[in-house]
């Protein structure tokens, strides 16, 4: 833009006259300019001269990235051995040759990325090293709430925060109720037209139902609960804690003696593990009606035939086994959402960061936990 | 654009920023009641006023980010809320903004701060940008180790300069400060007015701030306007000192003001 306003360029030239090298620069020396002159004024040769002259008289606008392209030239010029005679600039742009003058002119040390095996290898390792340090934080972590709750199922009326945790199961339970309602029943539908479209080949449509119960009841209905809320609550965890950090609310909070476990984190945590069994339990519900009333479109099999058939699939233990998964996926969306909260540096960035950190650690930890406890159930034959 | 520059300041005295009937209203609230004010070339000028009287939307207003109801701004005679793209483009080019908490884009290392605007409006190399970037750090007080550390490893005041050098990296004629001062220390203060008042004289920058502080306005500003009662009363100190408005007394020679101001 500037040398489009500008139609004249800078320009330099090096005239060889016995020992002396003469430099005359004129034109305009500015930052939209240095381009131009910059690579140029690197390249002098200063084959056998001993004695440098740089005029810049002519030069007409000069800026502190111009005046940096002419000291830096000197600074070429002496480092070559040559002994610097004249340094002529306008008498107007004396004031910025002082001001960088003054200063110490090293050129900086950037840091440069190589792009090599040795680098790639590195930054294997300092990932490797980032995870487990994050795998025995959280830990670490999951050992410390864990003693934070005995304490207060040991001293309850001391400890428990009872509006903040009814009020965290307003936030986590009540208020996911209508998108897990509706994800799930859409679920439901899904699974029953998918299970339909396949056994009915052979032949044995009423096996839809017992395909549905068994899978939601078992994986999907906690699964995606479990992960819905995740990405709904556990962020929210982070957030809030991190938001808190960053404002120093945390500490004012330690300031004044208030235990940051008891305020802060274990209502959310409570919170969620009493809300996620029932949120679950809402979540199969609906995943049946959506697969019921999928069955009975599809396939013609009416409510009470779909009841009966679900009723011979699946016994309590089908539905306890997915029940039971849910307050433990709770504790850890809950824990690893405070965690990170907590892990908040006093930077903006670091919110969005962490919260990104915090659902996706929780969604990995509850689908590694969901396969433990498959492998866990099939031993012990349930 | 420099040669304008030189050029501008040799042959006038024409004001480079001019305000005429500026109207600002906030959610119903009147911030200001048709404001007229001219900023000389070369000159600092600093706006003062209590908390909540609209000094930072003053200077919102006149770099773009809000828009004032009814008025005109211009800057080097151009219009400052004209919606042209390109015009507004040209003069984000002569002028740089320090924010009061500095701005600084902390996903970015300081040098890499600083050379935002040359990656944007000049092409050149990148060791000639990490050249400027030492540079102008090395100008607003900052050593080498500065340079690579990103912004959340700075204290406050570094964070100012930082910003400052940034602010300063396309040699700008006019530099906006947004309360430079205001949560440094003293001595820390004291340097900071003392880099700008340095910068200001060699590099001839018109320098508009809004500021809190007396001691910077004792040292380094040449006229001082006050934000009372939705109007601008400008002047020198002794002038504006002059003033019967209370909010003015109260604040020149409160028991702050007698000490800054040495009366």
């Amino acid at each position: 833009m500037g040398s489009a306003m500008n139609a004249s360029n800078p320009w330099f030239r090096v005239d060889h006259d016995g020992q002396t090298l003469r430099l005359t620069a004129g034109g305009p020396w500015t930052v939209y300019h240095a381009a131009a002159v910059d690579a140029g004024l690197r390249a002098i040769a200063t084959n056998n001269a001993s004695v440098a002259e740089i005029d810049a008289s002519q030069v007409d606008a000069l800026d502190t990235t111009g005046a940096w392209l002419l000291l830096r030239t000197r600074a070429l010029f002496k480092d070559a051995g040559l002994k610097i005679n004249r340094f002529d600039i306008p008498q107007n742009y004396q004031p910025l040759i002082g001001v960088i003058e003054r200063e110490d002119l090293v050129a900086p040390a950037e840091v440069v990325t190589h792009v090599s095996l040795v680098a790639f290898l590195e930054r294997l390792g300092r990932a490797t090293h980032a995870v487990m340090i994050q795998g025995v934080g959280i830990l670490g972590y999951l050992g410390r709430i864990t003693v934070e709750w005995f304490k207060l199922m040991y001293a309850p009326q001391r400890h428990v925060r009872f509006t903040a945790t009814v009020n965290q199961i307003e936030q986590v339970g009540i208020n996911a109720l209508p998108i897990v309602g509706l994800l799930m029943f859409l679920i439901g539908v899904v699974l029953a037209y998918q299970g339909a479209d396949q056994l009915s080949r052979f032949g044995l449509d009423i096996l839809t139902v017992n395909a549905l119960g068994i899978g939601v009841l078992r994986e999907l209905g906690v699964l995606i609960t479990a992960i819905i809320i995740a990405g709904r609550s556990g962020s929210a965890f982070t957030a809030e804690i991190g938001t808190m950090k960053v404002n120093e609310e945390i500490d004012a909070m330690q300031t004044m003696g208030l235990n940051i476990d008891d305020v802060l984190i274990l209502p959310r945590v409570t919170g969620l593990v009493i809300a996620l069994p029932f949120l679950t339990f809402f979540a199969d519900v609906m995943a049946l009606i959506g697969g019921a009333l999928m069955c009975y479109f599809q396939l013609g099999i009416t409510v009470p035939a779909f009841i009966r058939q679900l009723h011979e699939a699946v016994n309590v233990n089908t539905f306890l086994v997915g029940m039971i998964k849910a307050p433990v996926f709770a504790y850890v969306i809950g824990m690893v959402g405070c965690y990170e909260g907590l892990n908040v540096e006093r930077n903006a960035a670091s919110v969005g960061k962490l919260t990104t950190r915090a659902v996706v650690e929780s969604v990995f930890l509850v689908i590694v936990l969901d396969a433990g406890f498959s492998v866990m159930f099939s031993i012990l034959g349930f | 654009m420099a040669v304008e520059t030189q050029q501008n300041a040799q042959n006038t005295d024409e004001p480079v920023i001019s305000i005429r009937g500026l109207v600002t209203n906030l959610g119903g609230r009147l911030i200001h009641d048709h404001i007229d004010l001219d900023v000389r070339r070369g000159e600092v000028i600093a706006i003062v006023g209590g908390s909540g009287s609209g000094k930072s939307v003053l200077l919102r207003s006149i770099v773009g980010l809000m828009r004032p109801q009814e008025g005109t701004i211009e800057v080097f005679g151009e219009d400052a809320l004209a919606t042209d793209e390109t015009a507004l483009r040209r003069l984000q080019q002569r002028w740089g903004v320090l924010f009061q908490e500095g701005a600084l884009f902390s996903s970015q290392t300081v040098a890499e701060n600083v050379q935002v605007p040359l990656r944007e409006y000049a092409k050149m190399s990148q060791e000639l940008m990490n050249e400027i970037a030492a540079v102008k750090l090395a100008m607003v007080g900052l050593g080498e180790d500065a340079a690579t550390k990103f912004p959340s490893e700075l204290s406050g005041g570094m964070k100012k300069r930082a910003s400052l050098a940034r602010a300063l990296v396309l040699d700008p004629e006019i530099v906006f400060l947004d309360e430079p001062t205001s949560g440094l220390d003293p001595i820390a203060a004291n340097a900071f007015d003392e880099l700008i008042r340095n910068l200001q004289k060699s590099l001839n920058l018109t320098v508009f701030m809004v500021t809190h502080d007396l001691d910077t306005l004792r040292s380094i500003a040449d006229r001082v306007a006050v934000l009372v009662n939705r109007t601008l009363k400008v002047g020198t100190i002794a002038e504006v000192m002059r003033d019967k408005d209370p909010w003015i007394q109260d604040y020149f020679s409160g028991p702050r003001g007698r000490a800054a101001l040495g009366s």
